[in-house]
């Protein structure tokens, strides 16, 4: 079955922003979507384009204030109606990152074992057999929100966030995972860590992952970081 | 020789700005930039810079600087008590200081100004600007406010300074718009959201750069929102417990709670100058008149650039 391209609201987000709503819901298919309509609205270079910020089921799209709001919703709407649907399969690029699970960089890989009723060493394997999609990159700089977590292995934020996460915590939030760029508070539950800088302001781009992205844990131990930082 | 500013006193939040940055917020990096831009480019032009060159943005209470070689300097934004070795400086309008100590005291009538210096302050370039990204932690002065003991570099100047006195002109521009502060915050609304314009909210103590946090009576609680969504500056968000937050310049790139609408262009500059305690009314608007509002502040902003350029040119 063909699957359609799917229904598109557009509303105002700000004086100089619409955004462009598919749903809202964590479908990978509507995700998928954004990534595409995304990559289509940049490789045609609008002169008034200046951000987009592709999320879960919607993308915001940023303007040059001096142009003309109805022009560019006009212009936004003729993409939209271009786009055809897209297979789920998101993104071509594929980013293995190193994670050292348990101990000291995973504090919550034993509790969170024990609430999901299994071995930490099953956790840890469990999470490293997925492949996530960067569902969206937010809540701070390089911040990637990944899909495609096993559904078992879904867990409640921590009723306390912590005041302080370690830079390259690898976490689990609700039915998502996703990787802290920054020692910064946060309520996730914290599996392990990678050593892998997530965001560099001095490079170009600034963030290991992008948007749309597809990304592998591969588990590693202490020795394996020492030759990685070697 | 590059000149020096040297800060003997940080102020209570001071903060490099420019107007902000462009270009990543897909990939998460808040806009930035000064809380009113317009403000921002004045002090430049009035220093004799391009609109775009990093200035200091001062919160409730100013810093102390020393320059170590004549400047030029210009202040724009709420009315701050300015000082450059005991002579009062004046505000919105080039001033030449020799090198010197300028203290900047308490604002009175709003919450933020700001002060340009000629050649700018020279901070590295981040992701394609000088702004100050407090969340994120970088560019600015090591992604922070300012600290009694950091030095700023200023930038190259094309006509340099060389005041051996404080030496103003007997012009300046108007800094206050012409509006009413007691007029309401004007926002275009989400349909069916719930109406911000049913009470007098109160600026809450814990407003920063990120988002300016309302008190009062709870707005009853939305249905739990799906899932997050981009957010900008404006965006007015409804957490759980029903108290507002209006969006400011440093807002992340996407935001989970609900949405009731965002303040429109030409209303953000005053929610800059809110003070801790304030009133805030808000009054919903349609898009036509966001867009003519919006018009005309820029054009304002142009004809006093105009002005300014003007006045220079036969200084």
């Amino acid at each position: 079955m063909t699957p359609s391209r799917p229904a598109c609201d557009i509303e105002a987000l700000a004086d100089d922003a619409w955004l462009l709503r598919f749903g809202d819901t964590l479908d990978p298919a509507l995700n998928a979507h954004v990534h595409a309509l995304a990559a289509r609205i940049r490789s045609r270079a609008p002169h008034w384009l200046r951000d987009l910020v592709p999320a879960f089921a919607s993308l915001g799209v940023f303007f040059d204030p001096a142009s003309s709001p109805d022009r560019v919703r006009v212009e936004l709407e003729g993409i939209v109606e271009s786009m055809e649907a897209v297979a789920t399969t998101a993104g071509d690029r594929l980013v293995e990152i190193p994670v050292i699970y348990g101990g000291e960089c995973g504090p919550d890989l034993e509790s969170a074992a024990q609430e999901l009723g299994m071995a930490a060493a099953q956790l840890a394997a469990r999470h490293a057999a997925g492949e996530y999609t960067v569902a969206m990159i937010g809540f701070a700089p390089g911040f990637p929100y990944l899909s495609g977590l096993d559904p078992e292995l879904a867990l409640p934020r921590l009723a306390t966030p912590r005041a302080r996460v370690a830079a390259g915590s690898v976490a689990i939030g609700g039915a998502q995972t996703g990787i802290y760029p920054r020692e910064s508070p946060g309520g996730w539950r914290i599996l392990g860590r990678t050593p892998r800088v997530l965001f560099d302001p001095e490079q170009n781009p600034p963030t290991l992952l992008q948007p749309g992205d597809r990304v592998r844990f591969v588990a590693i131990d202490s020795a394996a970081v020492a030759q990685e930082l070697a | 020789m590059t000149r020096q500013a040297s800060v003997l006193q940080a102020g209570l939040l001071t903060t490099v700005q420019d107007l902000g940055r462009s270009g990543w917020r897909h990939l998460g990096v808040a806009h930035a930039g000064a809380l009113d831009p317009a403000q921002a480019q004045l002090a430049n032009r009035l220093a004799g810079n391009a609109g775009d060159a990093a200035v200091l943005e001062i919160t409730l209470r100013g810093p102390t600087l020393h320059f170590d070689a004549p400047v030029r300097i210009a202040l724009t934004g709420a009315t701050v008590s300015a000082k450059f070795e005991g002579t009062l400086v004046p505000m919105g309008r080039p001033v030449e200081l020799p090198a010197g100590t300028l203290e900047l005291g308490a604002l009175r009538g709003g919450a933020r100004a700001w002060l340009a210096v000629d050649g700018g302050f020279d901070v590295p370039m981040v992701l394609g600007s000088r702004s100050t990204d407090l969340r994120g932690g970088f560019g600015g002065v090591a992604g922070r406010a300012l600290r009694a003991g950091d030095t700023l570099a200023l930038g190259e100047t094309v006509v340099p300074a060389n005041a051996t006195s404080l030496r103003s002109v007997p012009w300046w521009i108007d800094l206050h718009h012409d509006t009413d502060p007691h007029a309401p915050i004007r926002y275009q609304p989400v349909p069916q959201a719930a109406s911000l314009c049913s009470q007098v909210w109160r600026v809450s103590p814990s407003s920063n750069r990120q988002g300016l946090r309302l008190q009062g009576e709870a707005l009853p609680a939305p249905a739990a929102a799906g899932v997050s969504e981009p957010v900008a500056p404006g965006t007015i968000q409804l957490p759980p417990d029903g108290q507002p937050i209006v969006l400011l310049a440093d807002a992340q790139t996407v935001g989970g709670y609900p949405r009731l609408g965002h303040v429109i262009a030409a209303d953000l500059p005053r929610l800059a100058q809110c003070t801790p305690g304030q009133r805030l009314h808000f009054e919903a608007c349609d898009a036509a008149t966001a867009r003519r509002l919006a018009c005309a502040a820029q054009a304002r902003v142009a004809r006093i650039q105009w002005m300014i350029d003007t006045r220079l040119a036969s200084v």
